[in-house]
C-alpha cells in the first residue's frame, strides 16, 4: 500500500482549502453555478436528480481498513448509511450536502484519501487489476505505476481542460480483469528482452460509439512512459474536437484521423517531450515500488481447505480465486445480493469488510470494476473463519461472475442524464435467476444494464448487456449480445426490438436456456453465441 | 508605443512582435520566429477549451521568454494552472479578484509534475 509522505499530504490538504474557498465563494454568490460546475465536478461533486453525489477516489481499487473505515463513517455521517462502488473502481454517496463537502473532504484527506480528479474533463482514477500483487499470472505489479500515473496526472496544468474525460488503465496479465482496452489509454506492462516497458493502446471506450482501443505502441521501454503518455495526450488536447461534446472523446480522433495518422503524431511529439526531462529518476519509481512489497506471507500455513460445509463449498469454488502463494487465496465479496442494489454496501457492510482485511488480508482491500470487494491475501486456513464472518453480514454471496453478478449503472433512481431505471431490471433479473445450482450450471455470464446511451453499466462489454432508452416517454431496454471487458474483448450487438420492464427478464432468461440447450462442452455463453452467431437467439427470443 | 498584435494567420508575412493565437492554431508554427516576438496573446474564448494551455507550454519548451497573455474567459481557479503552463499575463473577459487569485497560488505547495515554470516537482524535490 502506498503511503503519503508530507508532499502528498500537503496536495490533498492543499485540496481541501480550495475546494472550501471556492463552495464558500459559490454559496455568497461570488460565481455563478456555471463557473462553480467545472470546479466541483473535479472534485467529483455532481448534481443529480434528487441531491449532490459525491464520487471518492480509491486510486486503482486500492485500500486499507482505516480508509474502509472511512468511508462507512462517511455514510453515516453525510449520507443515508451506504454507499455504491462504481465501475471505476470508486465509491458514490448519492445524498450530499453541498455545503458539508469541504468538511467531507477533510476527514477524507486525513486518511490519505480524495475526490480529487473524479469527474470532469480531466484525467480520472487510474483503474488497474483488482487482483495486483496477489495474481500468479501478472508480469510485475501494476500498481506502482499506476500510483506513478496518478502523481503526474494530479492537477496537470496542461490537461486539466480537456476536449473529455480522460481515463487510464493498467495491467501487467495477460488475462484482463480491468477492461483495459476499452480505456482512452490502456497499459498491459510487458517483458520484452528483461526489460520492463508497456504495450499501449489508445482510443478505447465505450458511452454512445464504443471502440476497442488499437495498439499504438507494441513497447515502450519503462522509463519513458510518462513522457510517451504526455505525448498521447497533448496530441489528443490538440486534435481532440470540441464543437460536439458527443465526438469529444479521445476515441473519436484515433478513429477519424486512423491509428497510424495518430501514432506518428504522438511519435513526433514524444521526440520532443523526451528532451524535457519529464520522468521521474529510477529512485522514484523505486522509492513507490517499496510501498508495493510482498507481505509477509506464512510459508508454513496449511495448504488444505476443510469443505465439510456445504454452503462455505459453494462460496469457496464460486468466489475464492488462486493466490500466488499456493497456502493463500483471494476473496471476492460479491456486492450483488439477490434482489439488491449491484455495488451498494451499508456502513455496516462496509465495517465488516475493513476489519476482515485488517486480520486476514494483510490490511489491504480491493475494489473491482464490477463493482465487487477483494480481500487479495487471505490464508487459506482462515478461508472458514472469512466466509462466517461474510455469511453474518449478508456479504457471503457465492455468484462471483454468474448471472446475477450484475454491473449495473444508477440509472434514473438517481441519475440526471439516465434515460431508464437499471436498478429495479438488475433486480428482477437477479430474482429470476436466484436458484443457485441453475446460476452455476449457467456458469459464466456477465450481464451489464447501462440506463442510458452513456454505457456507464458497461452493457457493449456485456455477454449479455441491456440498454435502456426513452421511447415515446415509456422505459425501453434493448438487448446485445456478445460483448467483452476481458482479454477477448468485443462489443455487444443488439439483437432485434427492445422490450418493456418484464419483457426484458424474460428475454434475457429465453437467451439463457437457448444457451443451455445449444451449447457445447466447456462453452461459456460467449462462446456459444461466437460460435452459433445471434440467429438461435434471435429464434428463441421473437420466434 | 505599443505594437499592435497581430492575427496568427497574419504573423509570417509581417514583421509583427506581438501575435494572436486562437485555440485552433497551431503554436508549433511560431518557433522559427520566437526571437523577434515579445508578446503572444492566447486566446480562450471559452474557459472550457484548454488547447491554449498546450499552445503556451510548447512556446516555453521551445525557449520563448517574452510576455504570453491569456486572454478572453479567464476564470480566476484557472490561473494557478495557467501561470504552470507558462503564462505571465491576463487579460479576462471579467475581472479577476486579485486577492483571490493570489489566495489560490498560493496554496498548492509543491507540484507533482515538470511543467513551464520554475516549480521543481515533488519527485526531484524527494531525490535531490
Amino acid at each position: 500500500m502506498y503511503k503519503y509522505d508530507n508532499y502528498d499530504q500537503a496536495v490533498v490538504d492543499a485540496r481541501v482549502a480550495e475546494f472550501r474557498d471556492q463552495v464558500e465563494r459559490r454559496l455568497k454568490g461570488e460565481i455563478t453555478e456555471d463557473q462553480f460546475k467545472p470546479l466541483r465536478l473535479m472534485n467529483g461533486l455532481y448534481l443529480q436528480l434528487h441531491a449532490y453525489m459525491l464520487r471518492v477516489a480509491i486510486p486503482y481499487g486500492t485500500m486499507d481498513s482505516k480508509q474502509m473505515h472511512m468511508l462507512a463513517h462517511i455514510a453515516r455521517k453525510y449520507d443515508r448509511d451506504y454507499g455504491h462502488f462504481t465501475t471505476r473502481q470508486n465509491i458514490q454517496y448519492n445524498w450530499i450536502k453541498l455545503e458539508e463537502c469541504p468538511d467531507l473532504l477533510e476527514e477524507l484527506a486525513s486518511v490519505e484519501m480524495h475526490a480529487i480528479q473524479t469527474s470532469g474533463n480531466c484525467i480520472r482514477n487510474i483503474s488497474s487489476d483488482q487482483y495486483a500483487g496477489a495474481a500468479a499470472d501478472e508480469v510485475v505489479d501494476p500498481r506502482p505505476w499506476a500510483e506513478l500515473l496518478r502523481q503526474w496526472s494530479t492537477f496537470h496544468p496542461e490537461f486539466s481542460y480537456l476536449p473529455r474525460k480522460f481515463k487510464i488503465a493498467v495491467i501487467a496479465s495477460k488475462e484482463d480483469r480491468a477492461a483495459m482496452r476499452l480505456h482512452d489509454i490502456g497499459i498491459e506492462l510487458v517483458m520484452r528482452d528483461g526489460v520492463l516497458g508497456g504495450r499501449i493502446f489508445v482510443g478505447g471506450g465505450m458511452g454512445r460509439t464504443p471502440m476497442i482501443a488499437p495498439e499504438i505502441n507494441p513497447f515502450v521501454q519503462a522509463d519513458d512512459l510518462l513522457s510517451y503518455i504526455e505525448a498521447c495526450l497533448r496530441v489528443y488536447n490538440r486534435y481532440g474536437r470540441r464543437d460536439n461534446v458527443y465526438k469529444a472523446r479521445i476515441k473519436i480522433l484515433v478513429h477519424e484521423i486512423g491509428a497510424d495518422s495518430y501514432r506518428a503524431q504522438v511519435a513526433e511529439e514524444f521526440a520532443h517531450v523526451k528532451t524535457l526531462g519529464l520522468d521521474p529518476p529510477l529512485a522514484e519509481f523505486d522509492r513507490i515500488s517499496a510501498f508495493f512489497a510482498s507481505p509477509a506471507f506464512d510459508a508454513h500455513a496449511p495448504d488444505s481447505v476443510d469443505r465439510s460445509d456445504p454452503d462455505f463449498a459453494v462460496w469457496l469454488d464460486q468466489n475464492v480465486k488462486p493466490h500466488k502463494i499456493a497456502n493463500y487465496a483471494i476473496v471476492n465479496i460479491s456486492l450483488k445480493p439477490i434482489g439488491g442494489i449491484p455495488g451498494d454496501a451499508s456502513a455496516d457492510q462496509i465495517d465488516v469488510m475493513a476489519a476482515l482485511a485488517k486480520q486476514y488480508s494483510f490490511d489491504e482491500l480491493r475494489v473491482t470494476h464490477a463493482q465487487n470487494i477483494v480481500l487479495p491475501h487471505v490464508a487459506k486456513r482462515d478461508l472458514y473463519a472469512v466466509w462466517h464472518a461474510l455469511n453474518d453480514a449478508e456479504l457471503a454471496n457465492a455468484n462471483l461472475d454468474l448471472i446475477t453478478d450484475i454491473i449495473a449503472c444508477p440509472g434514473l433512481d438517481y441519475c440526471s442524464l439516465a434515460n431508464a431505471r437499471s436498478i429495479p431490471v438488475a433486480q428482477k433479473i437477479a430474482t429470476r435467476f436466484a436458484d443457485g445450482e441453475r446460476q452455476r450450471d449457467v456458469g459464466e455470464l456477465k450481464l451489464k444494464i447501462s440506463g442510458c446511451i452513456n454505457a456507464c453499466g458497461h452493457h457493449h462489454a456485456g455477454h449479455i448487456g441491456i440498454l435502456g432508452v426513452d421511447k415515446k416517454g415509456v422505459e425501453n431496454y434493448q438487448l446485445t449480445l456478445g460483448g467483452s471487458g476481458a482479454e477477448d474483448v468485443s462489443i455487444g450487438k443488439i439483437i432485434g426490438p427492445g422490450f418493456d420492464e418484464d419483457g426484458i427478464v424474460d428475454a434475457v432468461e429465453k437467451a439463457v436456456e437457448k444457451y443451455r440447450i445449444i451449447r457445447e462442452p466447456g462453452e461459456r455463453f460467449v462462446d456459444t453465441y461466437r460460435r452459433v452467431g445471434a440467429d438461435p437467439f434471435k429464434e428463441a427470443i421473437y420466434g | 508605443m505599443v505594437d499592435p498584435i497581430v492575427a496568427f494567420a497574419e504573423f509570417t508575412g509581417s514583421n509583427a512582435t506581438a501575435v494572436r493565437i486562437e485555440p485552433g492554431d497551431d503554436a508549433r508554427a511560431l518557433l522559427p520566429h520566437l526571437d523577434r516576438l515579445t508578446l503572444v496573446e492566447i486566446t480562450f474564448p471559452a474557459f472550457r477549451d484548454g488547447r491554449g494551455y498546450s499552445s503556451a507550454r510548447i512556446l516555453r519548451e521551445a525557449g520563448y521568454l517574452g510576455e504570453m497573455r491569456a486572454a478572453g474567459d479567464v476564470l480566476v481557479d484557472q490561473v494557478p494552472y495557467m501561470k504552470r503552463c507558462g503564462f505571465s499575463s491576463f487579460a479576462p473577459n471579467a475581472p479577476i479578484d486579485q486577492a483571490v487569485a493570489d489566495r489560490l497560488c498560493a496554496l498548492y505547495p509543491e507540484p507533482y509534475q515538470r511543467a513551464a515554470d520554475p516549480a521543481v516537482p515533488v519527485w526531484k524535490l524527494r531525490h535531490g
